[in-house]
């Protein structure tokens, strides 16, 4: 299975997200320490989940970072994590539609 | 297992300075884009900070991943606090949030008569 998918497996079965995007930017840092020549070492997530209520920001990437730990142990080397409320993410669309 | 030296180590450095920034590189050369986003971040704000470069020592580099129970580096501490990795500080940074944070613990800013 690729790093990609099981990111998106346990997410989505840990947090019930109302929206999830998984994006691989492996790419963008070839080259680099971290980065596998296989690819699939840096991803950027961003994720809606009501799970997130009531969380501080460092919560709220601790319980991401912690459903992923055998991905980190096996060279998921960097995540960008987005990790909002549903509440929180319509301000956000919101806001950006009104600019 | 955690290093219990390791974790004395990294307890002193974060309770002798009042920002410290442990980092791929050093302030002048990161060695990392997430370091050099946070070092970026704390020079526009004019803050005094350290910055401990952790690919010079191995078990630094793993021990602060066990203390902050936190998989990735930069990690940012203020007074002794976890505060966050790269993407909590650039938020905090943009939302004006980090300035408050750091302004609440008396933090020391470089003089702006100082260029």
């Amino acid at each position: 299975m690729s790093v990609s998918t099981s990111i998106q497996q346990k997410l989505n079965e840990a947090l019930m997200p109302a929206r999830l995007e998984v994006i691989d930017e492996s790419h963008l840092h070839a080259g680099h320490a971290g980065a596998r020549p296989e690819g699939e070492s840096h991803f950027r997530v961003e994720i809606v989940s009501t799970r997130f209520a009531g969380k501080s920001r460092v919560e709220r990437q601790r319980m991401v970072y912690k459903l992923l730990d055998i991905e980190f142990a096996n060279g998921l080397h960097a995540l960008s994590l987005k990790a909002l409320t549903p509440d929180e993410d319509g301000e956000k669309k919101g806001f950006s539609t009104r600019t | 297992m955690t290093d219990a030296a390791t974790d004395v180590r990294i307890q002193r450095e974060i309770d002798d300075t009042s920002v410290v920034l442990f980092m791929k590189g050093t302030p002048m050369f990161p060695q990392c884009g997430f370091s050099a986003a946070v070092v970026n971040a704390l020079s526009q704000m004019r803050v005094k900070f350290k910055g401990i470069d952790v690919l010079t020592d191995p078990s630094l580099r793993d021990g602060i991943k066990k203390f902050s129970n936190w998989p990735t580096i930069p990690q940012l501490y203020v007074k002794g606090e976890f505060v966050g990795g790269c993407d909590i500080v650039r938020e905090m940074y943009e939302t004006g949030e980090l300035q408050k944070l750091l302004e609440e613990n008396g933090v020391e800013f470089a003089d702006p008569a100082e260029a």
